[in-house]
């Protein structure tokens, strides 16, 4: 017998844009993106610099005016201010490492909650026994962490905040190889927690790696979508919008 | 005078309260009314005293600014609109009631300024907020005229509190003044308290800096930007409460010190606190003791037999007492830190 699930839609994404565009001025940024994230699934956003990866998620983030449909569990969030985005669940990690200077690693995270003091899937001490860069200055200001503590930070953070998709842009932009492993073992580990995740990269062996779907942008729109595998086969669609 | 020393040096005689000016051999003499023991003492307690209020407006001054980005013109009107509204309230109710809901009202004033101002002017950018605030401040310096007129009101010091608390050689220092500085005192400790203990002080701190990534982690910055300016307002109807009585309550107060607050928060650093508050006391004592001495040029320099012709501007100037100067001392202070030190004393921004 089938379950009576027939009048929602199961199948809805849990993150769908639909023809997004965007402005800067008068330069039209984005041209009509579509993307979808389900549930738990892992999703990179390629391409080369300046094609509008970020904007596309400041634009889903309401940072740069959204033009178009940008729906999340279910119900639009277009022209939503930004907080209430963050507390349906949507967790957002900017590629400038905006960690709070003046106040202390512990601090930060603290301030991930959006209660005090109520955990969800993450805890402010198993991140500090998972991290003992972090652990070790929980009580130092954060402005004087290094970039790849910084990156750890601000990831931390917003999962103490127990989103159930994240968005990340560029974590592992000008780290050391090092640190790039332990971004892209953060990101598995969030994959694995049952989270969903867009990721906006520009190293392709992380995207490879860890995603089920990969869209590929050129001049503010989807230029390619398909598996890692896909996009393996596909030399055309590498040389002419990833390959530097 | 039997003061000697091989150094040109500033040399006070405790015995007379005089300066003595020594080059070499040569002495000269500055006379002084009064102990210039007691006058450091009693100018330094009322420069931190006057430091102190300045910094109640000044801080909330540089937090509105730090977060939202709003140069606010208005922010003395609070503590113009403070004291008037703490002088009504001691009409009906005593000093005491006054002390405690003028600030509370003053600052849901301020609250629902920037709920239902700032905010919707906000999408036209910043020049459209400083020309609101501008304006502001002079609305409400207007309806306090239609209310309470023109003249000065006759706003009392409570009672309780009208006596010397001591005596320093001549001087009757009031019990008022020291209860300035005790509640000064008090809402300084509170307000550092406040930003690093609670946790909406950390989400304040973090905004002074990241407004979108604070809002990005679900915080409502919105909220918290009405609660700022709102707090910022009461803090500035505090200072109008409690000096009131002790200064002139009338409408130009406002005009008269919101310029000093700018210099404050300019030479402070734009959106540093404790840079606020040291800026805030070097203005404070700075002043105070500038307007409590009257050196010239012709003193300074009488050794040097130089007089300047009688009845020409030079002869003027020359004879101009630092208390004549003290009211644009502040703005000098203010060209010279813009020159030297743009960012401030404590300021970190770029721009």
């Amino acid at each position: 017998m089938s379950a009576p699930t027939t009048t929602t839609t199961p199948s809805a994404p849990m993150l769908e844009v639909r023809d997004l565009n965007a402005y800067y001025g008068k330069s039209h940024i984005l041209q009509g993106v579509n993307i979808s994230v389900g549930a738990g699934e892992v999703v990179s956003l390629l391409g080369r610099n300046g094609v509008g990866r970020s904007t596309t998620i400041k634009a889903i983030m309401g940072e740069v005016a959204p033009v178009g449909t940008v729906n999340f569990k279910g119900r639009s969030i277009v022209g939503l201010p930004s907080y209430k985005i963050a507390r349906l669940g949507l967790g957002y990690v900017p590629e400038n490492r905006d960690i709070f200077p003046t106040l202390t690693v512990r601090q930060n995270l603290a301030l991930g909650q959006k209660q005090a003091n109520v955990d969800g899937r993450w805890k402010l001490q198993d991140m500090l026994d998972r991290f003992p860069n972090l652990a070790r200055r929980a009580e130092t200001a954060a402005g004087v962490l290094s970039g790849g503590e910084k990156q750890m930070l601000t990831m931390c953070r917003t999962l103490m905040g127990d989103p159930d998709l994240i968005m990340i842009d560029e974590p592992t932009e000008g780290l050391a190889p090092l640190i790039v492993k332990q971004v892209g073992e953060l990101i598995s580990e969030i994959a694995a927690r049952g989270l969903a995740i867009l990721l906006v990269e520009q190293k392709l062996s992380i995207a490879l790696d860890i995603s089920s779907r990969i869209y590929v942008m050129g001049h503010g729109h989807v230029v390619f979508e398909g598996t890692p595998k896909d996009l393996a086969a596909n030399a055309d669609v590498r040389r002419e919008w990833l390959e530097v | 005078m039997g003061r000697a020393s091989s150094l040109p040096l500033n040399l006070w005689d405790g015995a007379t309260g005089n300066w003595v000016v020594s080059f070499g051999t040569q002495h000269f003499l500055i006379k002084r009314r009064g102990n210039v023991l007691e006058l450091v003492l009693i100018s330094t307690l009322n420069g931190v005293l006057y430091g102190l209020l300045l910094f109640l407006m000044a801080s909330g001054l540089t937090l509105i600014f730090s977060m939202m980005g709003v140069l606010n013109f208005a922010h003395a009107s609070f503590y113009m609109l403070g004291a008037f509204v703490g002088y009504q309230i001691s009409k009906w109710a005593g000093f005491w009631p006054g002390l405690i809901f003028a600030p509370l009202i003053v600052g849901g004033v301020g609250m629902l300024v920037e709920r239902f101002g700032l905010r919707n002017v906000h999408k036209n950018g910043h020049v459209a907020e400083l020309l609101f605030t501008f304006g502001l401040a002079f609305v409400m310096e207007e309806l306090v005229q239609i209310v309470w007129g023109k003249a000065p009101v006759d706003y009392r010091v409570p009672a309780l509190l009208d006596f010397s608390a001591f005596t320093i050689f001549s001087t009757n220092y009031p019990a008022y003044k020291l209860f300035m500085l005790a509640i000064s005192l008090a809402i300084f400790v509170g307000l550092f308290a406040m930003l690093t203990r609670t946790r909406v002080g950390l989400i304040v701190q973090a905004a002074l800096t990241h407004p979108n990534m604070v809002a990005h982690l679900g915080h409502n910055v919105p909220l918290i930007f009405m609660l700022v300016f709102g707090v910022g307002a009461g803090l500035a109807a505090i200072a109008g409460v409690i000096a009131g009585p002790a200064l002139v309550t009338q409408s130009t107060m406002a005009g008269l010190l919101g310029p000093i607050l700018f210099v404050i928060v300019v030479v402070g650093g734009l959106g540093s606190l404790s840079g606020a508050l040291v800026a805030s006391l070097l203005i404070g004592l700075l002043q105070t003791f500038a307007i409590s001495s009257n050196v010239s040029m012709a003193d300074l320099f009488s050794f040097s037999g130089f007089a300047p012709q009688p009845n020409t501007i030079l002869n003027d100037l020359w004879r101009v007492s630092v208390a004549q100067i003290a009211p644009i001392l502040p703005y000098l202070l203010l060209v010279l830190m813009l020159i030297f030190r743009p960012t401030g004393l404590m300021g970190n921004r770029e721009s």
